[in-house]
């Protein structure tokens, strides 16, 4: 196993895997994202291998497990180069088939993509609709990379970024880069990261930590995963550059512990960096040491939440601290700690390469380079999908979603999950923006979309979410540990019939205190789901009102 | 010897004068204007759990509602104790606790202050407000942690460890004065009674040749008048 | 699970407050419940007081407080699956089972939970079962996955 002492070495070895792999060997790529995989991938996968041994074919085809390609809703997902010829819905006696095309260079036809409407096809992934209107900067690579294998990262341009920042940039100048491009925040602040690494950087305390918030409790969201299960290196190469930005010594990946899967690709990843000489001491040699640790939430979702997360990995309790002890500055073990979200981790590297100015290209004009969505709910073809700040709802919706499912109508559109907001199909062409859509009630958040069709009932909705929520409530302050049940019940109320005056009324002030004076951006946003309700679904709520006249039991 | 660092603030139209590390709850009983609170001790470490003590801060443009617990004096922050929207909040949230305790003594006081009504929202079984007073104080002050905290969200609850609390809780009793609902010496009581009856361990007597003895405290309900 | 396995996770722990989450996670996988007494012998040995290792144990559901079935049956209750009739299938497994979520039959043969996202949200809703997806799932179906679990 070489250990690089240098990026010279690096860079050698990457020219020695490249010119070892042959381009127009055909690969077959077997999507084992969370959704392929709970429709079995793993035996489309395995019965490509066994053809390959039994027909020997090893030395003209290579099959390769990959992560999420993002076209969740046709898995399993095959991709073959040359060519990103994407089949879906790939079973195991689809195997021969395939393997003998790709040896011809033809097409198995029955299992490209076929318009629902039109039947036209498209073979190519450039082609395909759904791939055709993303601009796939993160997740482009995952049909590429085997998540165990480090050689396949380092393949399609692994680590040139870190390489560039330690051998060619000052800390400084890193930092310089990353506050120029704007990367805001992806996991639901939106808060910009140049300027929280700058304050983690400034604080007096020498120790230093950087954190990866791989939670994603987002309901709804699952990029954030599918990027940790199917290219952790990017993650961890953008997580070791802002350590060399900031001046940390130590890291901490947070994730979750439910997925296997994720596990040990971590845990691989992790430990193949670090005999490459990636992690540890002196890296590449460039005097600079970092180390990093990977941590598990334990089935809650305010464990999420920074300062909750930083108190979960000193082994507390999760219970978050307020905002006015910034963690930037006093975190985990009260050391300056800087975290972020997966997906802005991982937009690190190619700021880093390509610069500032290019990234600044991408995207609206506070909302700078693409955004993952995880699209689902009533959506055709839902997945993960990624595309410039500032692109229309529209877009995502129909173009790249397909429209409601079973040819219903589109009511409303939900973002950022139980914190978030639903707004109606009217505002379908609205931008993909941060500020935009706060603005409308509906904060991105961690970029869940939800399409919700014209049977949804908005009440049912918010009172779904806030019970979702009263179940992951910490229960330290007042407003959110009473408020949320106060408010799920008078809309659980409401959904049976038995919405009475002063509901609303009720509603309103729980939402309003709830919302001021919680603790932690759980209690604070749980109400905003029902204040975006009122905005714009306000007749459905009021429907609901039965007992109005009087009578002993009105309020 | 350090420099001690005076700050400068405003609270209710108020100029105060504060010392750096203060918080705008100890500059405010300091220059004798009063805040409500429920979870604060002294003793203890501010918890910021029951919000009460929410206040108004005005800094570099910006308003905000923090817990003047917690919060740290800043250099010209403007601080207000009472606003529609402070009040409505405390009101609020006084009607939330409430519904678990709507005869506490301290809510009443508050209700009948703020306005706020008891029966506003839906009754709740426990009259444990999850203060915390209990739980802190036995692990902060008695280094006991005879009691602590359960679960999570509203069904968040202190309970008495009894391996611990049969040994020294009867001796102590010293929380069961800080519980603002009486709640917690219902819970060791109960706890008692279900675990370890009449197992408790009684305050030893005291050592020859003192005359002070540990004078335990009968517990008594609280009656409302 | 061995109390010899159980100690040996501990002993890995002495003496480490902060490990208190690692040591219940590795002890929950193994044993699949914390009983009270290892509870004890786990705040003794990282020198935490017992409460706050009660509370971090009832505080995170992935931990369990009282013995589990052979099987996990959870269903989904994300946003998505619940959007895409997660509900009915939820009354679908109350039914068959005459569980409610988190509880344990008598025989220990299935603990029923459900749960937030898992993140396959393009196949809801699901049940998953010991870790095996079923996915786009209805309640007409479920009788015939939950046969196949004794």
């Amino acid at each position: 196993m070489p250990k690089f002492q240098s990026a010279a070495e690096l860079e050698k070895f990457r020219a020695e895997i490249l010119s070892s792999r042959d381009p127009a060997k055909p690969c077959i790529a077997v999507c084992a994202g969370a959704a392929c995989a709970g429709m079995d991938s793993a035996a489309v996968a395995a019965a490509f291998l066994a053809a390959l041994d039994q027909q020997k074919l090893g030395d003209k085809l290579e099959v390769r497990t990959t992560g999420c390609h993002g076209y969740c809703e046709k898995g399993p997902n095959v991709v073959i180069t040359p060519g990103d010829i994407c089949y879906f819905e790939v079973q195991p006696t689809d195997v021969s088939e395939i393997i003998a095309a790709a040896l011809k260079g033809e097409v198995v036809d029955r299992l490209v993509y076929k318009d629902p409407g039109t039947g036209a096809k498209a073979v190519h992934m450039s082609e395909v609709p759904f791939y055709k209107h993303q601009m796939r900067l993160l997740m482009g690579d995952n049909p590429k990379i085997d998540p165990m294998r480090i050689d396949d990262y380092l393949a399609v341009g692994g680590y040139a970024a870190l390489v560039k920042a330690l051998t060619e940039m000052t800390p400084d100048q890193v930092l310089d880069e990353v506050k120029k491009a704007n990367l805001r925040g992806r996991g639901g602040g939106g808060f910009p990261a140049g300027s929280k690494w700058e304050t983690t950087k400034k604080a007096p305390e020498k120790t230093k930590y950087v954190i990866v918030n791989g939670h994603e409790g987002e309901s709804a969201a699952f990029m954030d995963r599918a990027m940790l299960t199917g290219n952790p290196h990017k993650i961890l190469e953008g997580l070791i550059i802002g350590a060399y930005a900031i001046g940390a010594q130590k890291g901490f990946m947070y994730t979750r512990h439910d997925m296997p899967l994720l596990e040990k690709h971590v845990r691989n990843a992790l430990l193949q960096a670090k005999e490459y000489g990636l992690l540890g001491e002196n890296i590449l040699g460039s005097g600079f040491a970092f180390e990093c640790e990977l941590h598990f939430d334990v089935g809650i979702f305010v464990s999420g939440e920074s300062s909750a997360l930083m108190r979960s990995i000193e082994g507390h309790a999760p219970e978050p601290r307020p905002k006015y002890i910034r963690t930037s500055v006093s975190g985990i073990w009260d050391k300056p700690s800087n975290l972020n979200n997966v997906e802005t981790w991982a937009n690190v590297p190619q700021i880093i390469s390509k610069g500032a100015e290019w990234f600044t290209s991408i995207g609206s004009e506070r909302s700078k380079g693409t955004k993952l969505i995880s699209l689902s709910g009533n959506v055709v073809n839902s997945g993960i999908v990624e595309v410039p700040m500032g692109t229309p709802l529209r877009t995502l919706a129909f173009d790249i979603g397909g429209g409601v499912r079973d040819g219903k109508t589109l009511k409303a559109i939900h973002f950022g999950g139980a914190m978030g907001g639903s707004i109606p199909a009217d505002l379908i062409d609205a931008p993909l923006d941060f500020d935009g859509m706060s603005k409308l009630g509906a904060p991105i958040g961690a970029g869940g979309l939800l399409l919700m069709d014209e049977d949804t009932d908005m009440v049912e909705v918010a009172r779904y979410l806030l019970d979702f929520l009263v179940n992951e409530s910490c229960g330290k302050c007042a407003p959110c540990r009473e408020g949320m049940p106060q408010m799920l019940h008078i809309l659980t109320n409401m959904t049976e019939g038995k919405g009475k005056a002063g509901d609303l009324e009720r509603l309103e002030d729980l939402a309003e205190v709830t919302g001021a004076a919680s603790l932690c951006a759980l209690g604070k946003t749980s109400a905003d789901p029902l204040k975006s309700m009122f905005r714009y679904f306000k007749p459905e709520y009021e429907a609901r009102i039965v007992n109005v006249a009087g009578g002993s039991d009105a309020k | 010897m350090s420099e001690v660092h005076e700050i400068a603030l405003t609270i209710d139209g108020k100029d105060v004068k504060a010392t750096a590390g203060m918080t705008v709850l100890q500059a405010a009983q300091q220059a004798d204007i009063h805040i409500p609170t429920l979870c604060h001790h002294e003793k203890l470490e501010a918890f910021g759990g029951c919000r009460l003590c929410i206040v108004e801060v005005e800094a570099r443009g910006w308003t905000s509602y923090v817990v003047s617990c917690l919060y740290p004096v800043a250099k010209d922050i403007v601080v207000r104790t009472r606003s529609e929207k402070v009040d409505k909040i405390r009101k609020v949230i006084v009607e939330e606790l409430m519904a678990h305790a709507p005869d506490a003594p301290e809510l009443v006081r508050l209700a009948e202050e703020y306005g706020a009504d008891r029966e506003r929202f839906e009754r709740k079984e426990s009259f444990c407000i999850v203060c915390g007073l209990c739980v802190r104080y036995c692990n902060e002050v008695k280094h006991e942690n005879a009691v602590g905290f359960i679960d999570n969200g509203a069904r968040r609850e202190i309970s008495f460890i009894p391996e611990i609390a049969k040994k020294v809780c009867w001796e102590c009793q010293e929380c069961f004065a800080l519980c603002p609902t009486s709640y917690a010496q219902a819970a060791y009581l109960l706890t008692e009674a279900l675990a370890f009856p009449g197992q408790r361990k009684e305050p030893s007597r005291p050592a020859k040749g003192t005359t002070a003895g540990r004078r335990v405290i009968p517990i008594m309900p609280i009656m409302t008048p | 699970m061995s109390d010899k396995t159980i100690d040996s996770i501990i002993e890995k722990y002495r003496g480490q407050p902060g490990s208190v989450i690692h040591a219940l996670v590795e002890i929950q996988h193994e044993n699949h419940w914390l009983p009270r007494d290892v509870i004890h012998r786990v705040a003794d040995a990282l020198e935490v007081p017992f409460a706050q290792v009660m509370q971090i144990a009832s505080f995170y559901k992935a931990f369990s407080l009282t013995p589990k079935g052979r099987h996990e049956v959870h269903v989904c209750t994300g946003m998505t699956c619940h959007l895409r009739g997660a509900p009915k299938l939820q009354a679908k497994v109350e039914e068959l089972t005459g569980l409610k979520d988190g509880e344990t039959d008598a025989d220990s043969r299935f603990t029923f939970e459900t749960g937030a996202c898992l993140g396959s949200c393009s196949i809801g809703p699901e049940l998953i079962v010991d870790g095996k997806h079923y996915g786009r799932m209805t309640p007409e179906k479920v009788a015939d996955v939950l046969k196949r679990y004794e």
